[in-house]
């Protein structure tokens, strides 16, 4: 059994990068259907990362980031984060509130709502895309979001990390709507039992 | 210098030096201080408690383990046990689902009062709870702690 992320083997993490590439299309889609914008991608990348390098690599302990926290369970357990640049939350509230330049800190209730809806959307798209590959039942939790600082909000899924060492799947994929670059991440934490499924479930190894 | 103190982590310094910690979400961060001797410092409290394995590998991260750490570099540096005090910060609630039950902010806050109350270390101020991320600093030639958050503004304790 697998007793932390960093003994996946290099198949394996091309494997979860190709489930990630489904789940994030899927996910992409959702949002573009919803928008009524086009929205592209680049083609994310996958890495095992601990919390600090992640904090470093989204933009450091104080950047302001929406977040969409999602439990899972069912036939595979565990949590997901979504990290969003505020540009995300800008162009959800133009589309549907028909504001400009808000100040994402301070959203009322309304715009708040909109935003994680989107967030919603994209949440499960990304979980039932993996849930399709692997043939596996996969029900989500109601997710929540918040915005604040970046290491504020990693405090969620690392105090999970204690059992499992102290990196994570860290999924980088980068939206782009309207023109618009957005820096989109997520982390993936499933339970290492639920992981150990999962590879079996698709043919590999340890 | 400001003294940067990470996730699960501690430093102790003295004047002009200050401590600074980015970012506590769930997590605590406690600042000790002798006025006396104006020995300052700071721990970045991630969990409650440590088991037998973690005490060993990362004593930092845990309440239990890492206070009394910081009490001793402190003590090393010239601070007196006896004249020790409290301004922590922290602890909030991150997010509002069920995905946070485990509430770890408030349990790390209670470890933090437990060992405080047990060491007889008076806690003089504390901006704690709720739902959003503080970065503090922690400035041994005054004792006072600042407290930055994103939406709330400045505050001093």
């Amino acid at each position: 059994m697998y007793k932390n992320f960093e003994e996946l083997s290099p198949v394996a993490i091309d494997c979860l990068q190709e489930i990630g590439n489904i789940g994030s299309g899927n996910a992409v889609s959702s949002l573009s259907a919803m928008l009524g914008k086009p929205v592209t991608m680049h083609v994310p990348t996958i890495s095992v990362l601990d919390y600090q390098a992640i904090i470093d690599k989204v933009g450091g302990p104080e950047k302001i980031m929406t977040a969409i926290l999602v439990s899972f369970k069912g036939d595979i357990k565990g949590m997901m984060m979504f990290l969003l640049e505020n540009a995300f939350a800008q162009i959800v509230v133009n589309t549907f509130m028909g504001k400009d330049h808000i100040d994402v800190i301070k959203m009322d209730d309304a715009d708040s709502s909109a935003v994680k809806e989107m967030g919603n959307i994209m949440a499960g798209a990304y979980l039932s895309a993996l849930g399709a590959m692997a043939e596996f039942t996969i029900e989500m939790d109601p997710p929540s979001m918040t915005v604040d600082m970046m290491g504020a909000l990693m405090s969620a899924p690392m105090t999970t990390l204690t059992e499992v060492g102290d990196k994570v799947l860290f999924i980088d994929e980068g939206i782009k709507v309207d023109f618009v670059n957005i820096e989109s991440n997520i982390i993936l934490i499933p339970e290492m039992e639920s992981l150990e499924i999962l590879m079996k479930k698709l043919g590999v190894d340890k | 210098m400001n003294i940067t103190i990470g996730i699960g982590d501690l430093k102790v310094c003295k004047p002009p030096d200050i401590l600074v910690t980015y970012a506590l979400g769930s997590c605590v961060g406690v600042c000790l201080y002798d006025m006396a001797t104006k020995v300052g410092g700071l721990s970045h409290i991630m969990l409650p408690e440590s088991n037998a394995d973690s005490r060993l590998k990362t004593p930092m991260r845990f309440a239990d383990s890492a206070l009394p750490m910081l009490v001793d570099q402190m003590v090393r540096m010239g601070a007196s046990r006896a004249r020790l005090t409290a301004k922590i910060a922290g602890g909030a609630t991150m997010f509002a689902t069920a995905s946070d039950k485990f509430n770890i902010g408030e349990r790390n806050l209670e470890a933090v009062r437990k060992f405080l109350r047990e060491n007889r270390i008076p806690i003089l101020a504390e901006d704690v709870g709720l739902d959003y991320g503080r970065t503090q600093f922690f400035y041994p030639e005054t004792g006072v702690m600042e407290i930055r958050a994103a939406a709330k503004g400045n505050k001093t304790f």
